[in-house]
């Protein structure tokens, strides 16, 4: 289908087609849902919001047609089209559909509210990817709120459920601590530059100024991103909030919006602060290696599934910031490919365990997993396969992920912190082999049946499809996908090409 | 006319009065004012450093500001909507009682 939307279209509108078409359908949403009577299930407003983000994933692949162009912002430079913000922009379509389709088979039945779930879900995405084409801090700001309000109300979703509002009201009172600290930091860097285009932040900061402020700028915002990403010190949220939100919000939550975040904190550092890279090194250094240190050794301790992934999860992000260390634009290249690979597993981790665990987190533990294997033998197996990817063993996404990010590091010089990472690697296998071996295990004859579903729905098996696949193409034949986040991290930084191409020999 | 570091001073301690507001309140209400303060703090800044500014005629922090307002706005009817759910289920808003996930 080559459709010429380039000469359809103004070229703004064009920009931010993928977010203008998931705000059509997240409206859509909403008001079917309002003159639909109250018995009717909702259920088939999931597949409009799949659609929906079918046709934004579309938009944003034909976006390549706007790289033509000589200029790349568009709305008076607020937004650009780059390989950078069309690679997040599928990675987030990509996992926004693979969280509806588990949600439309996950559901309860007649489940009230059901259409705003799936709107909220439009909507968050609306934000995430507004996200990562934004390069001006108020489009900034207002990308960053749409998706985290969205993600606050999705968090709380199971009211019924006491731990729904607990988990919800603790995200959202964290996460508007960091909104402040954020904006605090944005008015800083407003005053020191007079401006509040990245691009133009970045000629000001190299031209001087006033140093002191816009470290403290830089500070702040560092920590309103870093709570976004659940990077340690700023993860306490983490495993409440995952273990209170339902099964395939937390699918959504730990990846999407954190690949949004990732792609603002590679826009702000390397985009507004690349002069300030000696400062934000070492920071980002101790980063890594606590949230790693502190992921790994509390997930040891955990018996519930999901507290266990939020805690490897905060540690992931530790293995994708160790990337950082990198130099230049190969940092940024890990950096997007590792963003990819964890997404892929983690989405597909979730959804097993909604399936196993059950919407309302009937089996939680560890030992509830017990025989998962011999009882639906599908299910253990995604989850094995899912959970040898996160340790990071060749052949899925996980390893090529941590094997980029950990070479640039070394690359970078930061051997400290590769050693470390390689420990935290075989730490982290401990527990993930923990629950392998228990989906593994003879069920006992008392040991309780897992709700599982039977059969396992139409939507549901396409999902894990859809992340089996995209782990396996990622651990076997990385080389395209690395590619686009090669050519991506070049647009952001158009110096040392050379070193991406070293970076990119597969 | 007042200089503009007395507009940051002013920012500087009603952002510190709100982080203290925010991080030794156990009503969830309380610190959900807590947070606000910081955020208007923040405003008061972009405001400030606007009119200072070498381009007050630009008007990116003044529009910075008024789209900070009504995201805060957003934000807060969002909050107290969790805090009526939260209250539902255990008559309390207090923070310190909200222990059903630990580990």
């Amino acid at each position: 289908m080559t459709l010429d939307l380039l000469h359809l279209m103004p070229t703004d509108l064009f920009r931010i087609l993928p977010e203008v078409v998931l705000t059509i359908t997240g409206v859509l949403i909403m008001l079917v849902d309002a003159s639909l009577p109250p018995h009717v299930d909702r259920r088939n407003l999931g597949w409009l919001a799949a659609l929906g983000t079918v046709f934004a994933l579309l938009a944003s692949q034909a976006q390549l047609a706007l790289l033509q162009l000589a200029e790349r912002t568009g709305f008076y430079g607020t937004v650009e089209t780059s390989t950078f913000s069309i690679f997040f922009h599928v990675l987030i379509c990509g996992i926004v559909l693979v969280t509806l389709l588990i949600a439309l088979d996950t559901l309860p039945e007649n489940g009230h509210h059901k259409g705003e779930f799936f709107a909220l879900i439009t909507f968050g995405a609306v934000g995430m990817c507004l996200l990562t084409s934004a390069v001006e801090l108020l489009v900034v700001f207002i990308a960053l709120e749409i998706s985290s309000i969205a993600t606050y109300v999705l968090a709380g979703y199971r009211k019924e459920n006491g731990r729904g509002p607990e988990a919800a009201i603790k995200y959202f009172l964290l996460g508007s601590f960091a909104t402040g600290f954020f904006l605090y930091g944005i008015a800083m860097v407003f005053g020191a530059t007079g401006s509040t285009v990245i691009s133009e932040i970045a000629t000001r900061v190299h031209t001087g100024g006033h140093p002191g402020l816009i470290l403290l700028a830089l500070g702040l915002m560092l920590v309103g991103i870093l709570f976004k990403v659940s990077a340690a010190p700023f993860h306490i949220w983490t495993p409440d909030v995952y273990e209170g939100a339902p099964s395939p919000v937390v699918a959504l939550m730990s990846t999407a919006p954190k690949a949004a975040a990732f792609a603002l904190l590679i826009r702000i550092l390397y985009g507004a602060f690349p002069a300030l890279q000696p400062i934000w090194t070492p920071l980002l250094w101790l980063v890594a290696v606590l949230s790693m240190t502190v992921g790994n050794l509390a997930a040891l301790r955990q018996h519930n599934v999901k507290r266990m992934l939020a805690y490897s999860s905060i540690a992931h992000a530790g293995y994708l910031i160790a990337a950082f260390a990198g130099a230049g634009n190969t940092g940024i290249t890990a950096a997007c490919f590792y963003t990819a690979a964890y997404a892929s597993m983690n989405v597909g981790a979730f959804a097993v365990v909604t399936l196993i665990s059950g919407y309302e987190d009937e089996l939680p533990l560890i030992k509830d997993f017990r025989g998962v294997l011999y009882r639906t033998p599908v299910l253990g197996g995604a989850l094995i396969f899912f959970l040898i990817s996160l340790i990071g063993i060749p052949f899925t996404g996980g390893f090529f992920g941590k094997f980029f990010s950990f070479t640039t590091a070394m690359g970078g010089g930061a051997v400290w912190l590769v050693l470390i990472g390689l420990l935290n690697s075989g730490l982290a296998a401990a527990y993930y082999l923990r629950l392998i071996v228990s989906i593994a295990q003879k069920p006992e004859g008392e040991s309780p049946v897992p709700p599982v579903a039977q059969p396992i729905g139409v939507a549901v098996s396409a999902a894990l499809m859809l992340a089996i696949a995209a782990t396996l193409v990622l651990g076997i034949a990385p080389g395209e996908v690395l590619k686009n986040a090669a050519e991506g991290a070049y647009e952001l930084m158009p110096h040392s090409m050379q070193m991406v191409n070293s970076l990119v020999f597969f | 006319m007042t200089p503009l570091s007395a507009y940051l001073l002013v920012a500087a301690l009603l952002f510190a009065v709100g982080l203290a507001g925010a991080l030794t309140r156990r009503n969830a209400v309380l610190v959900l004012i807590g947070i606000e303060m910081m955020l208007n703090a923040a405003n008061l800044n972009l405001i400030a450093f606007w009119r200072f500014g070498a381009h007050p005629e630009q008007l990116t922090g003044f529009l910075f500001a008024i789209f900070s307002i009504a995201v805060a706005a957003a934000e807060a009817a969002v909050g107290l909507a969790l805090v009526i759910a939260l209250w539902r289920h255990t008559r309390s808003v207090n923070l310190d009682e909200q222990t059903r996930m630990k580990g």
